[in-house]
């Protein structure tokens, strides 16, 4: 199933859904014949968007909100915080190409500190599923859920069969004495590449994939830091405020600490260039990540990757 | 005949040239071609006739400004940035390379670029602030910003508006590449923004519209510049989306486009008078 066709049959068997964009229509496409009034465009206005968000909640709608992650997390960012956040209103945001997911479009279209404005504010729940199996089975208690959501909207596809979402509770894929690799989103296709070839080189590997950054599995992740000798977090986002930040934070409130190595950008933007080249130039493929974890270079070969059938 | 352009062949030859550019720049990874060949004759004649910017004056503080807010027609600026020397031709064929700066939106590592852009509604407000420097320390240059029709969606745009007309800044000159699409969508079916004119009028400008086509209009209208005394000028130029090639011309399912090689040829063809080119790439899903 495709994140369209869910969302068409959620809304078309809840009258209280209401399905917008800000000129967003790569994932709604066909959604305006199918709602009817039910379907709402307000142009290239995110923060129109959101303020009209907030007053269809108020009267008791789901609205299911798309832009593009930058303009939806940053350029609406006071009115989902005002508008959404403050009153708690089931407003759904679905934030379209977050992360290395703009590939070329350059550094106005790359949201690399989304995950952390998101979960900044108080009510505000929020999401990176691993893939569009992932995205789907994590989508429906998103949605039903009563406080407002930001979700990393990632339809790619890849070959793991991911276990039912659990409200809070991240996926541990592997458990691994030696490195356990947390991560989220886009990323989690290069790390199943590189538990294999770190496997493969006699290593205990672990990996989980967060799911929900917020609220977080804390003990997910103190489970990781307690049994691996090394957890290394991965994630296309900013080193500050992220899943670094946020594990600093877990580590911090239980009087912990842990050798952590991450993977994010620090205090840069990335090369805009089409995606498999991005990973590649930033050091992010799955074979980069597992040399850097090695500390030496190894005869794999990294697979190929499916570029995006979109742009901004 | 003062407002008869002197030399319109050769500006129409560049635009030809520039056309070229930006075709064969919509290929491995593509890019915006529909704006971009809406906006390309614009460009030209702005940079050829109305603004004082050439390669040799890029650091004189008294050049002009041309700021480009709608950001994903840069392969028009790139191409005209080749025609003036700007650029060299051969980087254009860098375009979505990790060896080079070309991308889908404009960023200042290109020399001539004056802010990047790719957010709508952006840089109508930064060139309100140069446009105000030059007010304060007595500047005589210019101030171009060309906007899309579409990015006047956002609220920017008219807080813009608002702003310079509250500082009479008439060193300032909002373009609007009137191209009557949206992404993939006509804007008079999604949010209409007619009477532009008026709208821009109402908001205390002054304002011009033409045939964002024709350099003798495009000559005619800038020629007039300031168009009042402590008035922000607006020119609403009037352009077809795709113009150049009939076969993507006014099309919505073509805003982005990824040609393939041959496509590429044969637009290439089009562009100079020969027959329609059948496309067969896949028309993206984009927006």
């Amino acid at each position: 199933m495709t994140y369209e066709e869910l969302l068409t049959e959620i809304a078309l068997s809840d009258e209280r859904f209401i399905v917008m964009t800000a000129e967003n229509r790569a994932l709604v496409r066909n959604i305006p014949g199918k709602l009817g009034n039910r379907f709402i465009d307000t142009g290239i206005t995110e923060q129109t968007m959101i303020g009209a968000a907030a007053g269809l909640a108020l009267r008791g709608r789901i609205p299911v909100v798309h832009a593009l992650a930058s303009f939806l997390s940053m350029r609406a960012f006071e009115f989902i915080r005002t508008d959404a956040g403050i009153p708690g209103l089931p407003v759904k945001l679905s934030s379209f190409i977050p992360g290395f997911l703009s590939d070329g479009n350059g550094p106005t279209h790359q949201a690399l500190e989304d995950i952390s404005l998101m979960r900044g504010i108080p009510n505000m729940t929020v999401f990176a599923p691993a893939d569009e199996d992932d995205l789907v089975k994590m989508l429906p208690q998103i949605w039903t859920h009563s406080n407002p959501s930001y979700v990393r909207i990632n339809t790619r596809k890849t070959n793991y069969i991911h276990a039912p979402f659990e409200w809070g509770k991240a996926e541990v894929v592997s458990t691994g004495d030696d490195v356990t690799i947390l991560t989220y989103g886009l990323m989690f296709e290069q790390a199943l590449i590189a538990v294999e070839m770190l496997k493969n080189e006699g290593l205990s590997v672990g990996l989980v994939s967060l799911r929900s950054l917020k609220p977080v599995d804390e003990r997910a992740i103190l489970e990781v830091t307690r049994n691996s000798k090394l957890t290394v977090t991965l994630e296309d986002h900013f080193l500050s405020g992220g899943l670094y930040s946020i594990v600093a934070e877990v580590l911090l409130k239980h009087g912990l600490t842990a050798n952590i190595l991450p993977f994010a950008l620090n205090e840069r933007w990335f090369k805009p260039a089409l995606l498999p080249n991005v990973l590649e130039y930033e050091g992010f493929t799955g074979k980069q990540i597992a040399e850097k974890i090695l500390g030496y270079k190894t005869f794999y070969k990294q697979p190929g990757m499916a570029v995006p059938q979109f742009a901004e | 005949m003062q407002n008869v352009i002197a030399n319109t062949t050769d500006l129409e030859a560049i635009a030809l040239k520039v056309r070229e550019h930006i075709i064969k720049m919509s290929t491995d990874g593509g890019c915006f071609v529909g704006a971009s060949l809406s906006a390309a004759d614009l460009i030209v004649y702005l940079y050829s006739e109305f603004l004082n910017i050439n390669k040799n004056n890029l650091d004189d503080p008294d050049r002009d400004y041309l700021f480009l807010s709608k950001g994903h027609d840069v392969p028009a600026l790139y191409g005209t940035f080749v025609e003036m020397g700007l650029l060299e031709a051969d980087r254009l064929k860098n375009h979505l390379s990790v060896s080079d700066n070309i991308y889908w939106h404009p960023n200042t590592k290109i020399p001539g670029i004056e802010f990047h852009s790719g957010s709508l509604g952006h840089l109508p407000s930064v060139a309100i602030g140069v446009a105000m420097d030059l007010k304060i320390k007595g500047g005589t240059n210019k101030v171009v910003c060309i906007m899309g029709d579409g990015e006047l969606n956002e609220g920017t745009c008219w807080e813009a508006v608002l702003v310079a007309n509250a500082y009479k800044l008439d060193n300032l000159i909002f373009v609007i590449d009137r191209n009557q699409f949206q992404a993939n969508m006509a804007t008079e079916d999604l949010i209409p923004l007619e009477p532009l004119h008026d709208k821009f009028t109402a908001f205390g400008a002054a304002v011009k519209r033409i045939n964002g086509h024709d350099f003798d209009a495009l000559h005619e209208a800038f020629s007039a510049y300031p168009f009042q005394d402590e008035r922000l000028n607006v020119v609403i130029a009037d352009t077809v989306r795709g113009k150049g090639l009939l076969s993507i011309e006014r099309r919505a399912d073509r805003w982005f486009c990824n040609f393939n090689a041959t496509e590429v040829d044969d637009l290439l063809k089009e562009l100079h008078g020969e027959h329609l080119t059948q496309l067969t790439s896949e028309t993206l899903v984009v927006r």
